[in-house]
C-alpha cells in the first residue's frame, strides 16, 4: 500500500465514512480505570511527568493498522509507556524487567 | 502576545501537513472561514506533545466556517455553519491587502 506521509494523518478521520455507530453502554474493566486514573495523576503532578498533548501525540504515531485493532485504554497505556520513556521517568531495562515479573506471576498464579 | 485578529476577520487556514502533532483538522484546511471570537491565548499544543512545556503562549481562535465551504457537496441547509478552534499561527488573512 501506498502511503502519502504529507497528508491526513490516520487518527484526522472527521468527515470520513464511519459506518453503523452502536450506542450502546458498556462497563470499564478495571485496568482500564486504573490506565485513565494514572494519566490523570501524571498530568496534574508538579513538576508534571507528562503531558496530554504527549498523550495524543503517541496515540497518534501508531501505525493504522495497529490503531485500528487497539482499544481506547490499550492505546493510552501503549502512549503514557512511551511518554515516561521518553520524559527519562521510566528507564527501559527496568520496564522490561517488571514485565517478566508480571509476566511470570500470572502464570504461575491461579485465576 | 497581541491577537492579530479580531471578531468578523476573514481567515484562511494553512494547507500544511507537517508530521508531528497538529490540533487542526484536516478536514478545513485550506478553508476560508470568519473569526467568531478571540479565545484566549494556550500553550502551543504542538510543541507541548514533544515535552517543550515553557513555550510562549499564542492566541487561539474560534473560527466559523459555512459547511458548504467545507463539504462542497453539503446538502443540508445552506446557512449551516460549522465552529473550530484553531490556534493563530494556522491562519492568514482571508484577503490579503496588496503590497
Amino acid at each position: 500500500m501506498e502511503r502519502d506521509f504529507t497528508s491526513r494523518s490516520h487518527h484526522d478521520m472527521g468527515g470520513l465514512e464511519a459506518g453503523h455507530v452502536k450506542p450502546a453502554e458498556h462497563d470499564y474493566e478495571f485496568w482500564e480505570k486504573n490506565v485513565d486514573a494514572m494519566l490523570v495523576l501524571l498530568t496534574s503532578m508538579s513538576p508534571k511527568l507528562m503531558s496530554v498533548d504527549q498523550l495524543r501525540k503517541g496515540i497518534e504515531s501508531l501505525p493504522p493498522d495497529a490503531y485500528e485493532k487497539m482499544s481506547y485504554y490499550e492505546r493510552w497505556i501503549f502512549s503514557i509507556t512511551q511518554a515516561l520513556q521518553y520524559n527519562g521517568v521510566l528507564a527501559t531495562e527496568e520496564l522490561s524487567r517488571k514485565l517478566e515479573e508480571v509476566q511470570s506471576r500470572y502464570e504461575t498464579e491461579e485465576v | 502576545m497581541t491577537p492579530l485578529f479580531q471578531t468578523g476577520n476573514g481567515v484562511r487556514v494553512r494547507k500544511g501537513s507537517p508530521p508531528g502533532h497538529i490540533r487542526t483538522p484536516f478536514y478545513v484546511r485550506g478553508c476560508k472561514g470568519v473569526i467568531e471570537r478571540v479565545a484566549g491565548e494556550y500553550r502551543n499544543p504542538e510543541e507541548l506533545a514533544f515535552g517543550r512545556f515553557d513555550t510562549p503562549v499564542v492566541p487561539l481562535y474560534r473560527v466559523r466556517f459555512q459547511q458548504q465551504e467545507v463539504w462542497p457537496d453539503y446538502q443540508g441547509n445552506p446557512q449551516d455553519s460549522l465552529d473550530v478552534e484553531i490556534f493563530e499561527f494556522w491562519l492568514e488573512p482571508a484577503n490579503p491587502e496588496k503590497t
